[in-house]
């Protein structure tokens, strides 16, 4: 079946028009080359070298034809002038793209061999749309305006399916449009294909506009719900019509409704089990990692079809499905698989919402469907806007009474306003029984004709309208952190007003919700380790760190070397106060660490700067190009792509690994000779006061630019990779793994921990080599929590300011001891 | 009795024309307020503590001390008390009021600076004006430690991370030898004025009834 309906979907005509003369023509020239293969045995006369076999691979070839060239399509749209998309939303670009491509199939086969069939959209093209759209669902949100989401749905489908069917039929009987042969059950019957806003014409066009959250998750997840609900009506509606009117009485309408209920809640509870099931299922995909990412689609697709099977709705059951199952899945899965899954997701979503819209173009070139009826078509364009505002603005009128924070005027204006509908709809008119339906193709092309009246028309306006009106805008925000925090803090504070004032209000369930869901839902449905990361606010911070991470080192290396730019927005923040307090709790000893190294200026610090205007002058260039020459390490290339069906990673060789850390002990072991030199003058300075010392430092830029950047980072990276040095060396010598100069070893761990040594290393391989630090896994793991944390490169550095206090605590008492003959 | 009744009747007019709820509410409010007192005058800090739902709230210290923070009660003192009454009671809970629908955008602006207020004085707890690096961090240990898994030093980090944010967006560069002394009340309303907090601080009061009232304790 699905080759079938992909032969008929995908005759990619203007390739045969192009190719089939040239296939033609191969064959008159050259015996060699045979068209149909089962030639092949009649006159052959050797062995064929080559052959032609275009009706083998027809229909897929023809399929991955349609879809480069509804790629290409869309490339094409993107890449238009600016000035043309800032007009015209993508979706009516593509849909016009669609009458081009339709055109040129129409001019080269004189006919539409094309159509977008029901079947193919319901089965291959829709699902992957909800999926994502609902997988990627800001629950929160969601969850808190599903009473309002789907009274729109729901009623408001509803609503709109009667309110159009009843007013064209009474038109009808007017005779506004003439001779027409439709009863009152096929009005009632489009009226519900024509009621429903469709989701990927809304999510394309409102995602340009960048509305405000309430109102975006109201139209987005009502369009995506409502879906459901046409669907469902369609169904019902469908079956009065076989049924014909005679047989209709009370007992079937009752029937009709109770089939609505069942089919949309069944639906429902269908995707929830599916969503229940893959979180299970991900829970112990451990093993087989590589392909966990799979299981998202195609349990969210058996969902879809096991719904379709049962006859209820599979639009809800995969749009529950996508809504429930993200945060376990997310949370179970491993992190290179939730982002494949988001990937492909996207992939996937994107590439059909594409081809929708491009067939939706491509099907209006046909002269067949097209069955012209003014009345007919104009009352409904007409109707559908009328009845889609009363419709908003009567049930927002009634939820406003209960809403806390009511709905605004504006926002109720987008709402109706926002009523595009797609290409569902013309599914469902295509899926339209033409037996019992005589008026079909009026039905299809007045369809069509209200999908591009709004997904072009209201789209183009949309903008403009939201602007004009000053509609709140999505605020954005870089506060990402402090903004999360706060809105945890709320939701205890609301609480607690609640429990305070003794009022079961949403506060109250939402907390009881919360509760039960971690105590027992989250039990059985998550790992425990995933459990345990899966805290919202450590995610955010974990995903801010990982981001200023990957800017980090992409920011150096646009640099061209590993000079670290630092950006104008990012603050420069001085916490000294705080943790000098935390200082004086330690011995003074350590205090100097971080002294000595703020004050010898006289070695050079490193390449931090090499972009800056702190140190401009060209020794200290060389001296940092020198180093980073010395200390880098130059990939050789040794990576080997081992190939591998189940893992997926580059095998770091172990020579990498050990050339590292070759070099980075010929390195220490250089700058600790050359420190010996220095002993006096180390000796001297450890006995200013630290904070006299910052202020000195800031005095020594007369520029006044002296920013965290020149000393005081190399202050806080030398004293914090001296200790990591210290505790790096004792721990390979009591390991004594991979020590290729044992020789030096000894002698420099008993000097580890001299300041001078300690400064020197500040000298070292440029930041992000130590922060590398393949030396030490053990470190790098409990760096982990407070290494991630922070916004900017600076406060990159910051976190290592603050990460000093714990170093300190975590270098053991033996050290303490070594150092104080030094100093005293 | 019908003296001290109608007189109640007059102080609860008082309450009303001052807090903004109608007199349902504040009438529904006396009830709640008699019953966490147990019928006392005034309220004091333990009978909140009492009340069962409060105490899973990992922030309910913070809470409790803005019932009994004079800065909340409309005067300029500071410091805080060791009992409230009934009236100290209905203004510190009218932060909470739902804003009327169709308010002028002045009117936005003070109730949520009023709102932004209360929420800063909570995070400020020595009243110097400044939300310090300390005082956040306290905070913050306390909002994350219910949750059993991140620890202390990952709670640190994150307020760390949050104040860093605050400071780069308010302050921008600093020179070496500052220090950020914490979050003043002109950067709180900064950050926070994306929030729209007038419309997210905000419960429902009013259908609070006799039948609701019982299951707070």
């Amino acid at each position: 079946m699905a080759s079938s309906v992909h032969l008929c979907l995908l005759r990619a005509v203007f390739l045969v028009c192009f190719f089939n003369p040239l296939i033609k023509g191969l064959n008159g020239d050259e015996g060699v080359i045979q068209n149909p293969h089962h030639h092949l045995h009649e006159n052959i006369t050797g062995l064929p070298i080559v052959t032609f076999k275009w009706h083998h691979v027809e229909t897929p070839y023809l399929v991955v034809l349609w879809v480069f060239v509804a790629g290409l399509a869309k490339l094409s749209v993107i890449k238009l002038s600016h000035r043309v998309t800032s007009v015209l939303p993508e979706s009516g670009l593509l849909i016009i793209l669609g009458f081009i491509l339709g055109g040129i199939v129409w001019g080269a086969d004189k006919a539409q061999t094309f159509k977008l069939l029901p079947p193919t959209f319901f089965f291959y093209l829709l699902p992957q749309i909800i999926l994502d759209a609902s997988y990627f669902m800001p629950n929160k949100l969601f969850f808190s305006n599903l009473g309002a989401i789907l009274i729109y749905a729901i009623f408001g489908t509803c609503w709109n399916a009667a309110t159009v069917g009843l007013s064209l039929w009474g038109c009808y009987e007017a005779g506004a449009m003439g001779n027409l042969d439709i009863s009152l059950l096929q009005f009632l019957l489009f009226g519900s294909l024509i009621a429903a806003v469709d989701p990927v014409a809304v999510i394309a066009v409102f995602e340009e506009v960048h509305v405000n959250e309430v109102l975006f998750i109201l139209v987005f997840g009502e369009s995506l719900l409502n879906d459901g609900v046409t669907v469902v009506l369609y169904n019902v509606f469908d079956a009065f019509v076989t049924l014909g009117g005679p047989m209709i009485d009370a007992a079937e309408i009752l029937k009709g409704i109770f089939t609505f209920v069942v089919v949309a809640f069944g639906g429902s509870f269908l995707g929830v089990v599916f969503a229940f099931l893959l979180s299970l299922l991900t829970r112990f995909t451990k093993h087989i990692q590589i392909i966990e990412a799979g299981f998202v689609f195609v349990v969210g697709y058996l969902a879809y079809l096991t719904a379709e099977m049962l006859s209820l709705s599979a639009i809800l059951s995969i749009t529950f499905c996508g809504v429930c199952c993200q945060k376990y899945v997310n949370a179970n899965m491993d992190e290179k698989s939730v982002t494949t899954v988001r990937h492909a997701m996207k992939v996937l979503a994107n590439g059909s919402e594409t081809m929708i819209f491009v067939f939706l173009g491509v099907t209006a070139i046909d002269t067949e469907i097209w069955v012209w009826n003014t009345g007919f078509i104009l009352l409904t364009l007409i109707f559908i806007f009328i009845y889609r505002v009363i419709g908003v603005f009567l049930l927002t009128w009634m939820l406003n009474k209960f809403r806390l924070v009511p709905i605004e005027v504006i926002d109720q204006v987008v709402m109706s306003y926002g009523g595009l509908r797609g290409a569902v709809a013309y599914g469902l008119a295509a899926m339209l029984d033409e037996d019992s339906i005589p008026e079909k193709n009026l039905m299809i092309s007045t369809t069509l004709i209200v999908v591009y009246f709004t997904v072009i028309l209201q789209g183009v306006t949309m903008k403009p309208l939201v602007q004009w009106l000053k509609v709140k805008r999505a605020a954005h925000s870089d506060l990402k952190l402090i903004e999360k925090l706060n809105n945890r803090a709320f939701d205890h504070i609301l609480a607690a007003v609640e429990d305070i004032c003794g009022r079961i209000g949403d506060n109250w369930w939402t907390r009881g919700w919360n509760r039960f869901e971690e105590n027992y839902i989250s039990w059985l449905l998550m790992k425990p380790k995933a459990r345990k990361n899966r805290d919202y606010l450590f995610s955010i911070f974990h995903k801010l760190n990982l981001e200023d991470a990957v800017k980090y080192v992409s920011e150096g290396e646009r640099q061209g070397s590993l000079a670290f730019i630092r950006s104008d927005e990012a603050a420069n923040v001085d916490f000294k106060k705080q943790f000098g307090s935390e200082f004086s709790n330690y011995e003074l000893g350590i205090e100097n660490f971080s002294v000595t190294s703020i004050v010898k200026d006289t070695i050079p610090s490193v390449s931090l700067n090499i972009h800056g205007q702190d140190r401009k002058n060209a020794v200290d260039d060389t001296n940092a190009h020198h180093l980073l020459q010395q200390h880098l390490y130059r990939s050789r290339k040794h990576h080997r792509h081992k190939y591998s069906r189940n893992h997926f990673s580059i095998n770091q060789s172990e020579d990498e690994v050990q050339e590292i850390f070759q070099r980075t002990m010929r390195s220490r072991l250089e700058s600790f000779k050359s420190a010996k030199m220095g002993v006096n003058q180390a000796k001297k300075i450890t006995k200013h006061h630290k904070k006299e010392l910052t202020h000195k430092m800031a005095n020594g830029h007369p520029d006044g630019k002296g920013h965290l950047y020149g000393d005081e980072v190399d202050s806080a990276v030398g004293s914090e990779t001296g200790i990591i040095n210290s505790t790096f060396m004792r721990d390979t010598y009591t390991v004594g793994a991979g020590i290729e100069n044992p020789v030096f070893l000894p002698d420099m761990d008993s000097h580890s921990s001299l300041p001078w040594l300690m400064e020197t290393e500040a000298v070292a391989p440029s930041q992000r080599a130590q922060r590398r630090l393949p030396w030490t896994p053990n470190r790098l793991r409990r760096l982990a929590p407070m290494r991630i944390s922070t916004c900017s490169t600076d406060s990159f550095l910051m976190a290592d300011v603050s990460l000093t206090p714990e170093e300190h605590e975590e270098l053991p008492q033996t050290d303490y001891d070594d150092m104080r003959p030094v100093f005293e | 009795m019908g003296a001290s009744q109608s007189g109640r009747e007059h102080k609860f007019q008082d309450l009303a024309d001052k807090t903004g709820f109608s007199i349902e509410q504040i009438k529904n409010l006396h009830s709640r307020f008699k019953y966490l007192t147990q019928d006392e005058d005034t309220l004091r800090r333990e009978h909140l503590e009492n009340v069962s739902n409060l105490s899973i709230n990992p922030i309910r210290r913070q809470i409790i001390e803005a019932f009994f923070d004079e800065r909340n009660l409309g005067g300029h003192e500071k410091g805080c008390l060791q009992e409230i009454g009934f009236e100290e009671f209905v203004t510190v809970l009218a932060f909470f009021r739902p804003p009327k629908p169709r308010i002028p955008d002045e009117e936005v602006k003070i109730i949520r600076k009023e709102k932004l207020r209360f929420l800063f004085n909570m995070h400020d707890t020595d009243n110097d004006g400044v939300i310090t690096l300390e005082e956040y961090r306290r905070v913050v240990e306390e909002l994350l430690s219910s949750y059993e898994t991140i620890g202390a030093e990952t709670a640190k980090a994150i307020s760390d991370g949050a104040m860093l944010e605050v400071a780069s967006v308010t302050v921008g560069q600093m020179a070496p030898d500052e220090f950020y002394e914490g979050i003043t009340f002109e950067q709180f309303m900064q950050i926070l004025q994306n929030l729209e907090i007038e419309t997210k601080m905000n419960i429902h009061f009013w259908n609070l009834d006799k039948t609701t009232m019982k299951c707070g304790k």
